[in-house]
């Protein structure tokens, strides 16, 4: 799933410093699973800014609504009735839901309530930690299940590096380090020969390097 | 004709060979940087030139080396995979190659974080097993990394790092392997204080037959007082520093301690020294390089070949 974080809410408040009706949009995918931008997570916010505004003596009227996906034009047109109700769309979805509004409505502004951070799993209740960045040429299959690009913080193929202690890595004693688990992995499946193998440099051309990525399956277009 | 390297004349002779460490400075002002060659002059094989180490900006390695090149050193120039892609990595060995620089290492690179500029964009196009098979790829076959054939191939002697002391530690002979096949010819480890661990980790490598395929450089650092030990001990990545040096150093007088400190450096010296397998010593004093020309005499490695 992909992961984010709110925003600080002074910085979500300074945003929407000039508008008064505003549309607060959630997403009931990704963002509900990582408790960050669903119908619950639209409703906390939106009663925090209403309170700041009514204080500051400039209530808001706010609209809170939870898209199915923001990421798909044919829930994105359930906006379509009420939309030019509202100065500003605020959206708690990622950052590629808020992208997606703003494409399908030309004449309003979506600003992000959320910092979109990561595709990532759910750890245990409450830890989200990240997995993929989508690098389009998996090698799950050489590592045993377990990513260099991402898990590394040097994305490093041919690791450890000299910082691994403990099993974790150099940079946060919380973080383990990637190629200690790859190389746990290779002996729990009693496949540490392969630790010899040299990873080749990496054709970082399907990776975000290339340019944005697109993936088009001619037999669904229509 | 060219010079070749002087480091590896002295490995290939058989010679304990001696080498140490510059840091370039946090500015542009290239007398730092002679008056430390000046303190190395006639006791030191080669001198390594550190690349941004610990993440902080500072004058180029490349830049550094060439000062030091023009001082009549044989300079090694590090290199990290952490600010640089293959475009510019490969680009930057051509020139330092063009400029008379005989020796390279290839280092990953610390993380950023550690360093002046935490919030920067890390590179690690490559890493440093690759970066190793990289110039080689360059100086054996003269191609690029791309394949297409280089006008004029380099000629550098490749070196790289280890860490003995890192974990997991099983495969830490086993990584030097790898290195060696990927192409290194000489290794520098991290500073030995551990001797013991170090001591099994050469074991390792011998088991391995590694010993035989590249030239190992002990790492060795003097210690100045009890704070740089426990500096090292709990704040440097990969350091391993028993407890023993550091009581030994508690319970030294203050203003002896930079004098056992660099007894504690000589002694570890010897030490490995005696180990089937060592072909040299690193000596990195870290903003000490005016004590280097004392531990390489004290050590009986004077005058050099």
């Amino acid at each position: 799933m992909i992961v984010a974080n709110r925003k600080p809410f002074e910085e979500i408040i300074e945003m929407l410093k000039p508008y008064t009706r505003i549309l607060l949009l959630g997403c009931n995918e990704c963002v509900t699973v990582c408790a960050t931008g669903g119908t619950k997570e639209v409703a906390v916010l939106a009663s925090e800014i209403r309170l700041f505004r009514q204080k500051e003596g400039r209530p808001v009227e706010i609209k809170e609504f939870t898209l199915e996906r923001n990421c798909d034009p044919e829930y994105v047109d359930a906006l379509k009735p009420f939309i030019n109700d509202y100065d500003v769309v605020m959206s708690m979805a990622c950052g590629c839901g808020i992208q997606f509004v703003g494409e399908h409505y030309r004449n309003k502004i979506v600003l992000p309530a959320v910092n979109t951070t990561f595709d990532g799993v759910t750890e245990k209740h409450g830890v989200w930690t990240e997995r993929c960045q989508g690098c389009g040429d998996c090698v799950l299959d050489k590592t045993l299940g377990v990513c260099p690009v991402t898990r590394c913080a040097k994305s490093i193929f041919n690791g450890p590096c000299g910082g691994s202690r403990d099993g974790k890595c150099e940079i946060d004693k919380e973080t383990p380090c990637a190629w200690q688990l790859i190389v746990d992995r290779y002996k729990e499946m009693d496949m540490l020969y392969k630790y010899l193998e040299i990873q080749p440099v990496k054709d970082w051309s399907t990776s975000r390097d290339g340019g944005p990525r697109k993936r088009m399956r001619e037999d669904l277009t229509i | 004709m060219s010079i070749g390297s002087n480091l590896e004349r002295v490995l290939k002779s058989g010679a304990f060979a001696v080498t140490s460490e510059c840091g370039p400075p946090r500015g542009a002002d290239p007398e730092v940087i002679r008056k430390k060659g000046a303190y190395l002059k006639g006791h030191v094989d080669a001198v390594n030139v550190t690349d941004n180490q610990t993440s902080v900006v500072r004058m180029s390695s490349f830049s550094s080396s060439l000062i030091l090149k023009e001082m009549g050193f044989d300079p090694v120039m590090q290199m990290v995979c952490r600010d640089r892609n293959r475009i510019a990595i490969q680009s930057d060995i051509l020139g330092a190659a063009a400029l008379g620089i005989k020796n390279i290492l290839c280092l990953s690179g610390d993380h950023q974080t550690f360093g002046d500029h935490p919030t920067a964009k890390n590179v690690f196009d490559i890493d440093s097993m690759q970066l190793i098979q990289c110039v080689r790829q360059m100086t054996e076959e003269g191609k690029f990394l791309s394949g297409e054939e280089i006008e004029g191939r380099p000629d550098l002697f490749v070196g790289c790092a280890e860490n003995p002391f890192a974990d997991p530690f099983e495969i830490r002979a086993m990584r030097l392997a790898k290195k060696v096949k990927a192409g290194a010819q000489f290794v520098q480890t991290q500073s030995v204080f551990h001797i013991e661990k170090f001591e099994k980790w050469m074991e390792m490598v011998r088991d391995l037959g590694v010993h035989e395929k590249v030239y190992i450089l002990a790492g060795i650092t003097p210690m100045k007082s009890i704070g740089m030990a426990r500096y090292m001990k709990n704040s440097v990545p990969g350091m391993d520093v028993p407890d023993e040096l550091i009581e030994r150093m508690k319970e030294t007088p203050k203003e002896k301690q930079a004098e056992e400190g660099i007894k504690i450096c000589v002694e570890t010296i010897e030490r490995v020294r005696k180990m089937k397998g060592v072909a040299g010593v690193h000596i990195m004093a870290i903003e000490w390089e005016s004590k280097v020309p004392e531990i390489v005499e004290a050590a009986g490695l004077y005058p050099r070949p």
